[in-house]
């Protein structure tokens, strides 16, 4: 992942307004939002926010503290890369006549991605992945001539500690 | 019991223990007005809705406790924004209530209706629209708490019309429930011992104060630690009278037009003891330059401020007053254990400073009159407890250096934002708050013009404030800066030193009013109006436009290089 992005994970009352006085912050302060999103959780009087903050704008230390002012935020988390879990979701819209939709197909079914939408001269398609991943994708999706492209911007949740010692081996394996 | 909404706003308040609230009427708010005719609380009916905002400030900074006021909707609504800007600013606990349009028609672009809650939520602590009457007995505990709590600031409470005229059943609630909201109240006992550690190794310590203290009320316990230390203190522009002027640790204000002595010694410290200040611009100058070789214990309650512009090696979060008797205590015991470096070095090179670079001014017999000389006999012919509250610009650098502060809450004035038209509202709000004193209102004849319509709330009001006009005919700050900076072309700063009539226009809005152009009627007249306590009282004193405030630190130089202006004997 980009070298200065630095995850937030940030617990918010389900109110209105919450995600103008989020962002408020971040222009009043001066800081750049890389990618944001929201949604609601497990608990219907929260939403969580997952915000990619740009470092080098944006000092991490004071983005945490002035948002820890806001009333509505519950608790921010910072996820290093390394210690989340992070996925974003990308669709495109991909010109692609007939030969060589099968082409298509196979190369968004290598990142488990699907086809979810079919036109005469193109497809839409949907992948799930990390960012580096989807990066990599919409390189891929590029020589077909992409018409159209949206991404979700990333959710992220902590690691999982699954027991003092093996956790290591576990987390360097997987990356 | 069925109340309206109106009704459980009123009692609402009333249950916070507001006496007084600032206010003007209109469309939006017109049910809220109603229940307030039965209410203990005394209404204050402004000529401005800035001005409610300014006297709801002035009463906070004076008594310690929130300001209230109360507007429509719109325009009222915008034009209450500046106050709300300045105390967010300066940390004022303000509770500000504003009309809405119906809830019904929100988003409808309705008569008078505007986005309040966004347009004010950059600079309130926190805001409120209310969309259900149950929520207002717990949005105005919220309101309060939000605004006193943790470092004070502004917050505003939005109600729509039809909200405010339905009705609910009338509860209080026992307590606040913010999850988001826990202002932190623990000292860490190691960092505490560090700070003690690091105060007893210092050979060139200043204590840094801020408005964090007045705002504490920490000002008892700021003395103890410095007496106890012998360490000197700097005041900032506000934290004047947080520790005695007259006391002989004070070096006075820092900063950009602070006194020689005070800047220099922050300057050239090895260590500063920071409490409830911020690293303001104006007080470090060149931030990179500042105080170089200084070691920074950082207090303030405000995480965000620890950090935010010079790293501490010390960093303590919390209540300034709970902070500053932990150290006490630290400091004491560290005292009977070591022997703390002898600071006698240090105050023999800051009484140089002190004796070669003092505040200066001349005032010739019959030449032109000289504003500091106005401040001096003010300040000699009037209690010693008196507040003041001025405006923004050299009346108010002259007023914070010559002014000798020896009592906190007595010096008002908008820091932060340097709202110009502050000081007559700031006045007017401070003497609501505290009757028993004099309260002089100094201002600038460009910030008068601002908003002394509020003469008009005086004199209806019978709040008889007195108000000394430092008339130079010019926006005189920013004349200066043209004079220096800006090789002397001087770019619309003129005013006229009498359009408008001073003298008239104050009459007109039922003060007494006098003009002084010489020296020798300064005195006099100055006591005729202290004399004068049943309405306010204006005095227009003409004072020489040439004269420039100094010492001064150039915009974005070091502190180092300030230019100190005139001294007695030419030391330079």
């Amino acid at each position: 992942m980009e070298q200065h992005h630095h995850i937030l994970s940030v617990l918010v009352e389900n109110k209105a307004g919450v995600l103008s006085r989020v962002a408020g912050l971040f222009t009043r302060r001066g800081y750049n939002i890389f990618s944001l999103a929201v949604s609601p959780t497990e608990d219907n009087r929260y939403s969580r926010m997952t915000v990619v903050v740009d470092g080098d704008s944006s000092p991490i230390e004071q983005v945490t503290k002035q948002l820890n002012k806001l009333i509505p935020v519950i608790e921010i988390r910072e996820l290093a890369a390394s210690d989340a879990v992070e996925r974003e979701l990308l669709l495109a819209t991909v010109k692609a006549g007939p030969e060589e939709r099968s082409h298509l197909i196979d190369l968004v079914s290598i990142f488990d991605g699907q086809v979810i939408d079919v036109g005469v001269a193109s497809v839409t398609v949907m992948v799930a992945g990390t960012p580096d991943g989807l990066d990599a994708v919409s390189d891929l999706l590029a020589p077909y001539g992409i018409s159209e492209l949206q991404r979700t911007g990333r959710v992220a949740l902590p690691r999982l500690i699954r027991g003092s010692r093996p956790l290591k081996a576990v987390k360097s394996s997987e990356q | 019991m069925k109340l309206t909404g109106a009704q459980a706003l009123i009692k609402s308040l009333e249950l916070e223990g507001t006496e007084v609230v600032f206010g003007l009427p209109g469309g939006a708010i017109l049910p809220v007005y109603d229940p307030l005719i039965d209410s203990s609380i005394r209404h204050i009916l402004v000529r401005h809705e800035q001005g409610a905002g300014h006297m709801a400030e002035g009463y906070a900074h004076a008594t310690g406790r929130p300001g209230v006021a109360m507007v429509t909707s719109g325009p009222a609504a915008t034009n209450i924004v500046t106050p709300l800007c300045d105390a967010y600013m300066d940390s004022i606990p303000l509770v500000v209530i504003t009309g809405q349009v119906p809830y019904s028609v929100i988003g409808t672009d309705a008569f008078q209706e505007c986005d309040t809650v966004g347009i004010t939520m950059p600079v309130t602590k926190h805001n409120w629209l209310i969309t259900d009457p149950a929520d207002i007995p717990e949005i105005v505990r919220e309101a309060f708490h939000v605004a006193t709590t943790g470092r004070p600031g502004p917050v505003l409470i939005d109600i729509p019309k039809d909200i405010a005229i339905d009705s609910m059943d009338w509860y209080w609630p026992e307590s606040v429930d913010l999850p988001g909201y826990k202002p932190t109240n623990k000292v860490s006992t190691k960092l505490i011992k560090d700070a003690a550690r690091l105060m007893g190794t210092a050979k060139k310590p200043v204590i840094y104060a801020g408005g964090g203290i007045l705002k504490a009320r920490a000002a008892e316990a700021l003395r103890e630690l410095a007496e106890m230390t012998g360490i000197p203190v700097v005041t900032t522009l506000m934290a004047r009278g947080a520790f005695p002027d007259r006391h002989d640790l004070c070096l006075g204000m820092p900063g950009m037009h602070g006194n020689y002595t005070a800047i220099t010694a922050l300057q050239e410290a090895d260590l500063l003891i920071a409490l409830g200040s911020r690293f303001d611009d104006r007080v470090t100058g060149k931030v990179a330059a500042f105080a170089p070789n200084a070691k920074i214990i950082h207090v303030d309650i405000d995480p965000a401020e620890i950090g935010k512009v010079r790293r501490p090696d010390v960093p303590i979060v919390g209540d300034c007053r709970r902070v500053i008797e932990e150290l006490v205590k630290a400091v004491r015991s560290d005292l009977e254990k070591r022997h703390w470096p002898d600071l006698i070095p240090w105050w023999s090179e800051i009484r140089t400073w002190q004796r070669d670079f003092p505040l200066y001014y001349e005032q010739e017999e019959d030449g032109p009159l000289k504003p500091q000389f106005v401040i001096e006999k003010l300040r000699d012919l009037s209690p010693d407890d008196t507040i003041v509250a001025s405006g923004v610009g050299q009346h108010q650098m002259w007023a914070s250096q010559h002014w000798k502060f020896d009592y906190p809450y007595t010096w008002v004035n908008s820091g932060g934002l340097g709202t110009m038209g502050f000081s007559v509202p700031a006045a007017i709000g401070a003497k609501v708050g505290r009757p028993e004193r004099t309260v002089w209102s100094i201002d600038g004849d460009g910030c008068f013009q601002m908003t002394a319509q509020e003469l008009v709330t005086a004199s209806a009001e019978q709040i008889p404030i007195k108000v000394a006009i430092l008339n130079n005919a010019y926006l005189g700050m920013v004349r200066q800066w043209q004079e220096m900076f800006y090789e002397e072309r001087y770019s619309e700063v003129y005013l006229s030193p009498d359009l408008p009539d001073y003298v008239k226009w104050a009459e007109a809005m039922g003060c007494v009013a006098f003009r002084v152009d010489a020296p020798e009627d300064v005195a006099p007249t100055i006591e005729k109006a202290n004399a004068i306590t049943d309405r306010p009282v204006v005095i227009d004193f003409r004072t020489d436009f040439r004269e420039k405030v100094f010492p001064m630190v150039p915009a974005g130089a070091s502190n180092s290089d300030v230019l100190p202006g005139p001294t007695p004997n030419g030391a330079k």
